[in-house]
């Protein structure tokens, strides 16, 4: 694996960086100790190319193998159910980030906020921003893990920069292994 | 007042040099009361901003884990730790946005008070403001409204920017170490400067339109053209960059009085470009916005490139080198390490100039800058024959083939612009990736700086698209200024009733995530809906950067009326204050409302009642953070394209806290739900679709006719449906009553609301946040 530096050269976080997922049993072992985890998916998603798929039927085969609840941020709720899966809701990436800043948020079940986020396709620079903000302000409830393809260092676990059939094989294993109950 | 009596005898005495200062003195002529905030402190209006700021509060978005501006760091504030000053990380994210916002306010105080005093020296103190004529009764409205003083003339101007200064120095003086405390002060701050930078705005846009004759609040101001391609090479070509006009319009008078107006091109970049096609449409042209530096640079077609002040490449002069182009400096601001010849002889400037004793040269006196522009560009012309900084072809394919796929200049990259690949493609022969990438390409170079082979890459992107670069030429019309009283008299009461279901106001700089086309798209999209659009700025040109297939622009296709379905271009950045102006003048004109140093009240009509919404999709500078404060604290929302996350602050509201959303009734004093309406203040948005549908649901207000809850329903579903594929999840929280439902959604919508259980509300005329409008208290 490539080493743990942000993608884009100049997005130096500071002290506390993002630990490395060395492997996808990581991911898997994370989401498995949850008690309410949820999945943050951006419009890269659908731009995204993975062999002949794209990033979000990666995302759909990850949150149904899990029984995680997606929030489909930007416009892409559409190409979620056309793909016949439903998100649990969609809103702005601003939105959701400050939802999930708030410990006192109910989620978009009513049942309570989240302690595990998943984020997955949004721009790189403006994941970067919402995870420090979640970094610096959620720290007490919530832990954060991008599962996008560039380290991002203000989650509490990423993947590191990876090439594409790298990332893709780490998406097939977690989602394999969370469907193995 | 000042008054200075160098020598006064009296029976008594003899008094030299005797100096009196006898405070501010309002003007008593004028007939409307002073309000209660003349000259607002920067606590006067505290208590406003924090009712803005319960509503929408600050989601912080650190951009780094430290804080470097004191020696006893850095330090670490990651998980709301302290600094060594006791600051926390939500302090401190709130200090840089209003270090940011009063480095804009600074900027625009800074570029009126250099303007005004040219104009001032050149026209004298006694130049009456003209912003309209007959058309415009009320020509400073954010000046009168925070101030309370209704400027006459130029000399009337000081005392207002006398009063900006003093407010910055305030404001930059609690971002001092040991100052402010409290995030949610600084965040009241920075408001402030935002208000303070609409005021300088006004005063510089003003000052112009009056002193050079700019279009006078004109819906038909001229065409003019606009673009990479408009410039007639076989001319000597000057080149203009910045903000600030005057050495310009210095050119342009100088090639009039010497009947050399044909013989040299005058191109424009950025918002000098604006201003300079608003003082001669038929003179000067537009290159394009501030991203077009380089591209345009590199080209070798400029002879000479005067710069001014702001959004200036710092490397304009290392450039201009490359292409043997010498560049003259003309502004306090921006001197570039170059010589000061403001006093030295014309003759011998040009002649240093023309004989590259030296590289450029510092003049500040505008007229000087004309006659030394206009000759040495005609002497220089004819030895540079075009030379350019980019590359061949043949240059490009080769270097390309020597690239290692290292994948520096894409991390660099901005906008993640896949350079390497289009790099291998290049080595075989195939530049059609390399030219799709000047599309979303934003002209920073980034790309050059990282590549480990010193690649020009931003030239090879050029390069490739060359041919196309070549046939760029649009039509965009001449920033027209002011808003007519006439024109809001029209539609106030359709805004306010929400018959015109909005304002949207493309502004700012040209930092966009995919190119400009997306700013066209939007104006295109809701000119169509007949919402009002207005632009300024670098989005102004973007609008006008795309043709349909009869090859006519934006602004052939849309009158520019301040009128349902029109695109109205403004102007240049310190034309934003019309914007925010017809906004006060709906409340002052349609609604009769006491305007004089009543901003409070003015804000909190604009707030509930017009159905305003800023767009800087490209926002990039300290200048347009404080810009967009200024709209905050008016009570407009400002959304911003995804590179507007790095402002590393957003004021978003909670629809899902229905607590939050309650406003007194102003005939009853009862408090009322009324929805989200606008739910946010600042929010980025992550796609242009999204965008879209934001701004359709922000022009919604409390205060709402049922006719137009349902025009402005109608437009926010019907985007939600085509851009996002599904109805909106939260239509409950905007129905009212059944009058609200679009009558051809009905049954669609009212299945919707039963779904969510949703029950009939309220409707008030005349809501409020502030208590102290309410007529009748209940006991």
């Amino acid at each position: 694996m490539a080493r743990a530096e942000p993608w884009q050269t100049a997005e130096i976080s500071g002290p506390k960086k993002a630990h490395v997922i060395t492997k996808p049993a990581v991911v898997v072992a994370m989401i498995k100790k949850a008690k309410r985890p949820i999945f943050v998916v951006g419009h890269k998603a659908v731009e995204t190319e993975l062999g002949e798929k794209k990033a979000i039927d990666f995302a759909i085969g990850l949150a149904k193998a899990a029984e995680i609840p997606v929030v489909a941020t930007a416009h892409i709720v559409g190409e979620f159910i056309k793909r016949g899966f439903h998100p649990a809701a969609w809103m702005p990436a601003m939105d959701i980030g400050n939802r999930l800043k708030d410990s006192e948020w109910n989620g978009v079940d009513g049942e309570g906020q989240y302690d595990l986020a998943l984020f997955m396709g949004m721009q790189y620079y403006m994941e970067w921003l919402i995870l420090s903000g979640l970094k610096h302000f959620a720290y007490k409830h919530l832990t954060t893990i991008s599962v996008d393809r560039f380290y991002q260092p203000h989650a509490t676990w990423s993947f590191p920069n990876m090439k594409i059939e790298e990332w893709t094989k780490n998406l097939e294993d977690i989602t394999s292994m969370l469907g193995e109950k | 007042m000042n008054i200075k009596i160098k020598e006064l005898k009296t029976d008594v005495a003899v008094m030299k040099n005797l100096e009196v200062s006898v405070g501010r003195v309002l003007e008593e002529t004028w007939a409307e009361p002073v309000g209660p905030t003349p000259f607002p402190s920067i606590t006067d209006l505290r208590e406003w901003d924090f009712k803005l700021l319960q509503r929408y509060k600050p989601f912080y978005l650190p951009f780094c884990d430290v804080c470097c501006l004191c020696t006893m760091g850095k330090c670490d504030l990651t998980g709301n730790k302290r600094g060594a000053c006791g600051l926390n990380m939500a302090a401190q994210q709130a200090r840089i946005v209003l270090l940011a916002c009063s480095i804009g306010a600074a900027t625009h105080t800074g570029h009126a008070r250099h303007l005004l005093e040219h104009l001032i020296e050149k026209f004298g103190r006694s130049c009456p403001i003209d912003v309209g004529g007959i058309n415009v009764d009320i020509e400073a409205p954010v000046t009168r409204l925070v101030t309370g003083i209704r400027p006459k003339t130029l000399g009337d101007l000081e005392e207002v920017l006398d009063y900006c200064e003093t407010e910055v120095t305030h404001l930059l003086s609690a971002c001092h170490t040991g100052q402010e405390g409290s995030n949610i002060d600084f965040e009241s701050k920075a408001l402030h400067a935002g208000m303070i930078d609409q005021v300088g705005m006004e005063v510089a846009d003003m000052a112009q339109i009056s002193a050079y004759s700019f279009p006078k609040a004109d819906p038909e101001a001229p065409l003019t053209d606009i673009g990479w391609g408009v410039a007639d090479v076989s001319k000597p070509v000057i080149l203009v960059i910045g903000h600030n006009v005057p050495s310009s319009t210095g050119i342009i008078d100088y090639l009039t009085d010497k009947r050399l107006y044909n013989k040299v091109e005058v191109v424009g970049i950025c918002c000098t470009a604006i201003d300079i096609t608003r003082y001669s449409p038929s003179m000067a042209k537009i290159v394009g916005p501030i991203s077009w530096q380089l591209r345009f640079i590199r080209s070798g077609i400029p002879d000479l490139i005067v710069v001014d002040e702001q959004c200036i490449r710092a490397d304009a002069l290392v450039e201009a080198q490359k292409i043997k182009t010498p560049v003259i400096a003309s502004s306090p601001k921006n001197c570039l390490g170059l010589e000061d010849r403001t006093k030295s002889p014309a003759k011998e400037i040009i002649s240093d100039l023309v004989e590259g004793k030296v590289p450029g040269v510092l003049i500040l006196d505008p007229e000087k800058v004309g006659e030394v522009a206009a000759e040495t560009v005609m002497a220089v012309a004819p030895k540079r024959k075009k030379f350019k900084s980019i590359p061949e072809i043949e240059e490009v394919i080769k270097a390309a083939q020597g690239c290692t796929q290292c994948n520096e200049c894409r991390r660099a990259c901005p906008n993640d612009l896949p350079i390497p690949y289009a790099m291998k493609a290049a080595a075989k022969g195939d530049l059609k990736p390399l030219s799709e990438i000047l599309e979303d390409c934003i002209g920073c170079a980034r790309c050059d700086s990282a590549c480990p082979n010193d690649f020009p890459l931003h030239s090879f992107v050029v390069a490739a698209s060359q041919k196309s670069l070549i046939k760029e030429k649009f039509k965009i019309r001449v920033g027209r200024g002011a808003i007519q009283d006439v024109e809001i008299r029209n539609v106030g009461g359709p805004i306010v009733l929400g018959e015109i279901p909005g304002v949207v106001a493309l502004v700012g700089c040209a930092n966009y995530p995919h190119g400009g086309r997306e700013v066209a798209e939007m104006a295109e999209e809701f000119a169509k809906r007949r919402y009002i659009v207005t632009a300024t700025g670098c989005a102004a040109m973007s609008i006008a950067m795309q043709k349909d297939e009869e090859g006519k622009t934006l602004y052939e296709k849309y009158p520019g009326d301040f009128d349902a379905g029109g695109i109205v271009n403004v102007g240049s950045c310190v034309s934003n204050p019309h914007i925010a102006g017809a906004a006060i003048k709906i409340a002052s004109i349609f609604a009769k409302l006491p305007l004089r140093a009543n901003y409070e009240e003015i804000a909190d009509y604009v707030h509930t009642r017009v159905g305003a919404v800023g767009v800087a999709w490209g926002a990039m500078s300290q200048k347009a953070a404080s810009i967009a404060s200024g709209f905050w604290r008016l009570g407009v929302p400002v959304i911003v394209g995804p590179h507007g996350s790095k402002y590393r602050r957003m004021l978003l509201g909670r629809k899902d806290h229905e607590e939050d959303w309650y406003d007194y009734d102003a005939r009853t004093g009862d408090r009322v739900y009324v929805g989200p309406t606008p739910e946010h203040l600042f929010y980025a948005a992550e796609t242009k679709e999204e965008a879209m549908v934001m701004i359709a649901k922000l022009c919604i207000r409390p205060a709402d006719t049922t006719k137009g809850r349902a025009v402005k329903l109608t437009h926010y579903i019907d985007l939600h449906r085509r851009l996002y594929g599904i109805l909106p999840d939260d239509i409950h929280l905007f129905v009212r009553t059944k009058a609200d439902i679009p009558i051809t959604m009905k049954d669609e919508i009212l299945k919707f609301l039963e779904k969510k259980k949703w029950k009939e509300g309220r409707i008030i005329n005349i809501p409020t946040l502030l208590p102290r409008l309410i007529r009748e208290r209940k006991e």
